[in-house]
């Protein structure tokens, strides 16, 4: 049997990084692929499209509740959704208390000694929180877990920083392991030039831009109804985006470990496309009273 | 006889020869010869720096300094280990800080109370179990005066803000609950606890009576600070103290309590007997409340008379002339046991590895039996101990900073002392080498040794200890060279 490819979703927050993931889930499980998909946020909002669902009982929630994460067996805590994907949400503390990132190991810990990862799964989603703010939300991408990473990105400036800043991270971890940047899936934002533009960060960081998913207010209208696309309205053309995207990902053999910018190569990138303006040296560092002085 | 400082860094250098280049260089900083007319310290060894991988330090952390030393002997509040179990349960009991009263009812130094952090409190954070606990706590215990929160490292970690939980619980309780930011990785060593602890007690205890009227002071009202009361030093010291007519007001923080400390600032005298774990709630009641302090030290009878009559010069005439006869009074006793015991020890050479005071402190009382000390380091030191060490110390003699277990056992392999005063790290080791080892920090189950009842303790342990037959057997007897033969060699 195949070995399970286990992927992480990455991405400046809110830039969709729950939503294309269910939905490409969801196109993966249309062509019979048996996928988990594991929740890496304290917002636990990763399997709702799945489940139909406000918010999923948490593996942290209900740790706590029975007292101790032991306590707990896999099926508590797994839940069987749209085309039999397994969702499960690690889950965390409400913001500004606690740690999140030790949320995420000890759920992580709980779904490999419980048997989670059995051999029927052809895929596992990590949907990770927006920035790897520490070693807790990298947990996903350590040794022998997910080897394939797939950042979300937009034309904006700072869902680019955001990817750039990623790719870093994903260095430390791929120079001492297997894990490798497998591309990157641009969330249209209908900036200027945007497929260009990713398609020329994706070349810098020696990956791909996998797929350009347009914008299509389908997605909201379908995320209003706690579904993907494919199951509200599976013959729409968004529908087929993602299906595009899912087996792009099913053929997908490029993983690389990324060359990511320095931060002036990035402006210089973004000045090409005309994000950036050039910067004004002569202005950094001035207050207004000193500029009204000047003029 | 003890080494010339020419002689002591030869043997620096040839101990430091084993290290790897940067390490050496690093560790020569803290080791030197010890030169009595030393002023300052800073320009001759370096200390309170962290500890280099790859030695064995026999330092503790600030959760040590702080619980373990500071609040540890306070008798009438409820400390709370804060975070996972170990911590508490691995630090209690260990330092026999003696107190006088009834467990449960005034006393609750003998009880160990941990917060036990879970994944889910490292996860959820630890704040509503902590308020929790407080409130469980204050109905179990209703007659403790306070409750401390000793930090463990999670609680750094993830934030918690105990702080708003003391002020919100000290509120439902009516009692003083007391946050201690002692997490373990913060500093170099038990040190920074200490000074952790103080700032606590500052911000948290030592005002809340300052608006009280009705305390009957006295003109002779003293507060004794850094004596943590092992084996009972506290009260032999104490004695001393009220023998002389000064009446102590508070005990800091051995068999102490929080009216005590919330009434130190009527005291007209601070003595400070552990400088390097007081000295920083000492400078800050001077500071707030013009309170003098005064370092004194009571171990041995050449150093107890010169203590006592350096606190006497601060009163009138009456103390003055107490304190004359406080040390004629004892002069016979102490004569007697120098008598007995000098003719035993003299000339004996004693090596010491301790913490806070001790390596200087106790070096006047081996001295009044004729002992002599040729080697002392500290394992958490500042340069300001350093200071008061070196005109303590005879010319030439070996000082070690936060020594690492090999260049102490270096140095005794070379030195070859016939007493090492150390801690229960060390013991055993020594032991092995076939030396006589007394323990420093606990007197080894023994003490109390402050004051002139501890001095005939300290004289006794000593003797015991060196003259003790079993150093004359270490040998087996197949490995001595001539005996005679054995029955069966002869037939």
């Amino acid at each position: 049997m195949a070995m399970i490819r286990q992927c992480a979703i990455y991405g400046k927050g809110g830039i969709g990084k729950s939503t294309t993931t269910q939905n490409l889930v969801a196109g993966l499980a249309a062509v019979g692929k048996k996928v988990m998909i594991v929740g890496c946020d304290p917002k636990a909002d990763s399997t709702r499209l799945m489940l139909h669902a406000k918010a999923q009982s948490t593996i942290m929630q209900m740790a706590a509740d029975a007292g101790t994460v032991e306590d707990l067996e896999l099926d508590d805590v797994l839940k069987v959704g749209y085309g039999g994907v397994r969702c499960v949400e690690s889950g965390g503390p409400e913001p500004g208390v606690g740690c999140a990132g030790r949320g995420v190991i000890t759920a992580i810990n709980f779904l490999e000694e419980e048997g989670a990862y059995d051999e029927e799964l052809d895929f596992v989603f990590y949907d990770v929180l927006g920035d790897v703010v520490c070693g807790g939300f990298a947990m996903p991408i350590r040794e022998n877990k997910a080897q394939e990473i797939y950042i979300v990105v937009s034309g904006e400036m700072m869902a680019m920083y955001a990817a750039n800043n990623i790719a870093k991270g994903i260095c430390k971890y791929a120079t001492s392991g297997s894990v490798r940047l497998a591309g990157l899936i641009c969330n249209s934002r209908k900036t200027d030039r945007e497929a260009e533009l990713i398609e020329a960060l994706a070349e810098r960081l020696g990956t791909q831009m996998i797929h350009f998913v347009p914008r299509d207010n389908v997605v909201q209208r379908a995320e209003i109804r706690r579904m993907t696309v494919i199951e509200y309205d599976p013959n729409c053309k968004q529908a087929d985006e993602y299906r595009e995207l899912a087996q792009k990902i099913v053929d997908n053999k490029k993983l690389v470990i990324p060359t990511p910018l320095t931060m002036d190569e990035l402006e210089d990138l973004l000045l090409e496309f005309g994000i950036l303006d050039e910067e004004d040296e002569s202005i950094v560092g001035r207050t207004a009273a000193e500029e009204a002085v000047a003029a | 006889m003890a080494m010339n400082r020419q002689e002591t860094e030869q043997l620096i250098q040839e101990v430091l020869e084993v290290y790897p280049e940067e390490t050496g260089k690093q560790r020569a900083k803290h080791l030197m010869a010890n030169d009595p007319a030393l002023e300052k310290s800073n320009k001759c060894i370096v200390a309170n720096k962290k500890a280099l991988p790859g030695v064995m330090t026999a330092r503790g952390c600030a959760y040590a300094g702080a619980k373990g030393v500071v609040w540890g002997p306070v008798k009438d509040v409820l400390n709370i280990s804060h975070g996972p179990v170990g911590c508490g349960q691995f630090s209690r009991a260990g330092r026999r800080n003696y107190v006088t009263g009834y467990s449960g009812v005034n006393v609750f130094a003998d009880m160990n109370f941990t917060s036990d952090f879970q994944e889910k409190d490292v996860v959820f954070g630890g704040d509503k179990k902590l308020a929790k606990i407080i409130s469980e706590l204050d109905t179990l215990f209703p007659l403790a005066k306070g409750v401390t929160i000793q930090s463990e490292c999670p609680i750094g970690l993830i934030g918690d803000d105990i702080e708003a939980v003391a002020k919100k619980s000290a509120k439902e309780i009516g009692k003083s609950v007391v946050p201690v930011r002692c997490e373990g990785f913060r500093g170099v060593s038990q040190s920074l606890g200490h000074h952790v602890a103080n700032d606590s007690l500052r911000d948290w205890v030592l005002h809340n009576r300052d608006d009280q009227e009705g305390f009957e002071s006295t003109p002779y009202d003293v507060a004794i600070t850094g004596d943590y009361n092992i084996g009972g030093d506290a009260w032999s010291s104490r004695v001393l103290i009220e023998e002389m007519g000064l009446r102590v007001i508070a005990q800091w923080s051995g068999d102490g309590s929080i009216p005590e400390m919330e009434n130190t600032r009527h005291a007209k005298l601070n003595l400070l007997h552990c400088y390097r774990s007081m000295n920083y709630i000492s400078r800050h009641m001077e500071e707030k409340y013009g309170m003098p302090w005064m370092e004194y030290n009571f171990f041995g009878p050449t150093k107890i008379a010169e203590s006592l009559r350096k606190i006497a010069a601060f009163f009138d005439d009456t103390i003055k002339e107490n304190a004359e006869r406080v040390i004629a009074k004892y002069q016979p006793a102490m004569d007697a046991i120098i008598a007995k015991y000098r003719p035993r020890l003299e000339g004996k050479r004693v090596m010491l590895f301790v913490g806070g005071l001790r390596p200087r402190h106790v070096i006047g009382a081996y001295e009044d039996l004729g002992m002599e000390v040729i080697g002392a380091g500290y394992e958490f030191a500042h340069n300001d101990d350093y200071d008061r060490t070196f005109k303590e110390v005879q010319d030439g003699a070996l000082i070690y900073d936060d020594a690492t277990s090999f260049e102490l056992e270096s140095f005794v392999e070379r030195l070859k002392p016939d007493l090492i005063g150390s801690g229960i790290k060390e013991k055993y080791v020594f032991h092995k080498m076939g030396i006589p080892f007394r323990q420093m920090h606990s007197w080894d189950y023994s003490g109390p040794y402050h004051g002139y009842d501890g001095f005939a303790i300290f004289a006794r342990d000593m003797d015991m200890t060196i003259n003790n037959p079993c150093w004359k057997k270490l040998q087996a007897p197949w490995q001595r060279a001539a005996r005679a033969p054995a029955l069966q060699d002869v037939a």
